[in-house]
């Protein structure tokens, strides 16, 4: 585990291999994205009651487990920086930020423009509605608390307890808001059971689903090297690797 | 707990309500603060009967939240200015007790007035009697609550440039289960239902941070001050 640590935490080395990676990551996001869509927007019936308004579903349902992963992703990133002192953890959870904030939003306005249509209302003050307004009030106030703290060290460990507490309080504030009358259907994916959802649909969601997780993985990984170059803006290697890049 | 703990934890606590005490007009600002927003809020929706029979609860909940997230900046602001929060983290007590004292001192600076200005109000708002010990219990339980998320928060802010503002934007989300189920719990006790499931809820919310906020507040001071 220490080893393991040591070895990829170095900033220079998870550079190196996300310099790699990354790539890879986008790559296949974008083809699974287009074999997703096709699927999605040709392929995958309409459905009997809504129509051809059901294919927003494989935006909006990958973006909301989008929202969720990320947060998890960032606090967890958050611990490890705070807990081992590992840099390269610190920066993963300031570039997964934005990120997050972006699926909540994109999961929000996706929503309402199918809530028009399908509830007749842009916005109810439902319980998975408000929890990931919440959500996004979350990740703003991380983000907030981020841009205030000028101290990169102390910005990421602050940033830290944050997300742990906040972490803490999302099954709380989710069951919270789930016991006013609701709106919104319950989930229609459960671990341990048979999805309530026809195969022809369930195939381009899962993959629009991978699809969401790969361009995180493609774009958190360039924006931590990016953050891992400020950091570093002063050592050896980072310096020698400007000088590589020039030189090219 | 052992003694010398206590002795840390009976000291900072000491200190700080004889700070709060020889500090008294600052004490009365929020409690200030929290009937203008209530005033506020009935002026602004009209003082119909109908109307605040709905409205006594929600508005003494969402007064209370907004006067203890003004009140939160001073729990480790003065310390932070004078220096004394230095010689609190060079303490040989462990930290999490000491910054226990100063959020138990907190809740009874503030905490505690604002539940006895709240029995006032309820008056004013024409709350049932049958909800008023209800909206006291949930009181009762929830601001300390609202001291113990509070103080992580505050140990975040502490001497940032804006921090007026960016507190409560932190804050303020992570009150929401407390103020859904509080404001449930009186809303219920209104109507004459039974509200002991609401008031175990919040209780367990209560209990938890008891024993998580004061670490995530130390942690939080750690991370900014060392």
């Amino acid at each position: 585990m220490f080893t393991f640590l040591h070895k990829y935490g170095s900033p220079q080395h998870f550079y190196r291999l996300s310099r790699g990676l990354a790539p890879w990551f986008g790559g296949a996001s974008a083809l699974l994205f287009a074999a997703g869509l096709y699927g999605a927007l040709l392929l995958s019936p309409p459905d009997y009651q809504q129509g051809e308004g059901v294919r927003i579903i494989y935006v909006h349902v990958p973006s909301a487990w989008m929202s969720l992963m990320v947060y998890v992703i960032m606090a967890a990133a958050g611990g490890v920086g705070l807990i081992w002192k590992v840099k390269v953890a610190d920066a993963f959870a300031r570039a997964s930020a934005p990120l997050g904030a972006a699926f909540t939003f994109l999961a929000l306005a996706t929503g309402s423009l199918w809530g028009k249509p399908m509830w007749g209302t842009w916005w109810v003050w439902d319980a998975r509605l408000t929890s990931e307004l919440i959500l996004l009030f979350l990740y703003l106030g991380y983000m907030a608390l981020q841009t205030a703290i000028e101290d990169r060290r102390t910005a990421a460990r602050a940033g830290a307890v944050l997300a742990l507490v906040g972490l803490v309080n999302i099954p709380i504030i989710h069951f919270s808001v789930l016991w006013w009358s609701t709106l919104h259907q319950g989930p229609t994916l459960r671990p341990f059971a048979p999805p309530a959802i026809h195969m022809s649909m369930l195939v381009p969601l899962m993959v629009m689903a991978v699809a969401f997780m790969l361009y995180f993985a493609a774009v958190v990984l360039v924006r931590t090297r990016n953050e891992l170059l400020e950091l570093e803006r002063n050592s050896n290697w980072a310096r020698e690797l400007a000088a590589e890049e020039a030189a090219r | 707990m052992s003694a010398s703990a206590r002795s840390g934890f009976g000291g900072v606590l000491r200190r700080d309500l004889l700070l709060g005490a020889r500090q008294r007009s600052e004490l009365a600002n929020p409690i200030i603060f929290y009937v203008i927003v209530i005033a506020l809020l009935v002026l602004a929706v009209g003082a119909d009967a109908a109307v605040l029979d709905r409205l006594a609860p929600p508005v003494i909940w969402i007064a209370a939240l907004l006067a203890s997230t003004l009140s939160l900046d001073q729990v480790f602001h003065q310390d932070f200015a004078d220096g004394s929060l230095e010689q609190l983290l060079l303490s040989h007590h462990p930290l999490a007790v000491l910054v226990a004292a100063k959020i138990a001192a907190h809740w009874l600076l503030y905490g505690v007035p604002m539940m006895l200005t709240a029995l006032l109000v309820t008056g004013m708002l024409r709350l049932p009697d049958s909800a008023l010990a209800t909206l006291l219990a949930t009181l009762l339980l929830g601001t300390p609550v609202f001291s113990l998320i509070g103080a992580v928060l505050a140990a975040l802010t502490v001497g940032l440039r804006g921090s007026g503002l960016l507190l409560p934007l932190l804050i303020l989300p992570l009150y929401v289960p407390l103020l859904i189920f509080s404001v449930g719990a009186v809303e219920d006790a209104a109507r004459g239902l039974p509200v002991a499931g609401e008031l175990y809820l919040i209780a367990s919310v209560l209990a938890l941070s008891i024993c998580v906020m004061p670490i995530a507040a130390a942690a939080a001071l750690r991370a900014r001050l060392s």
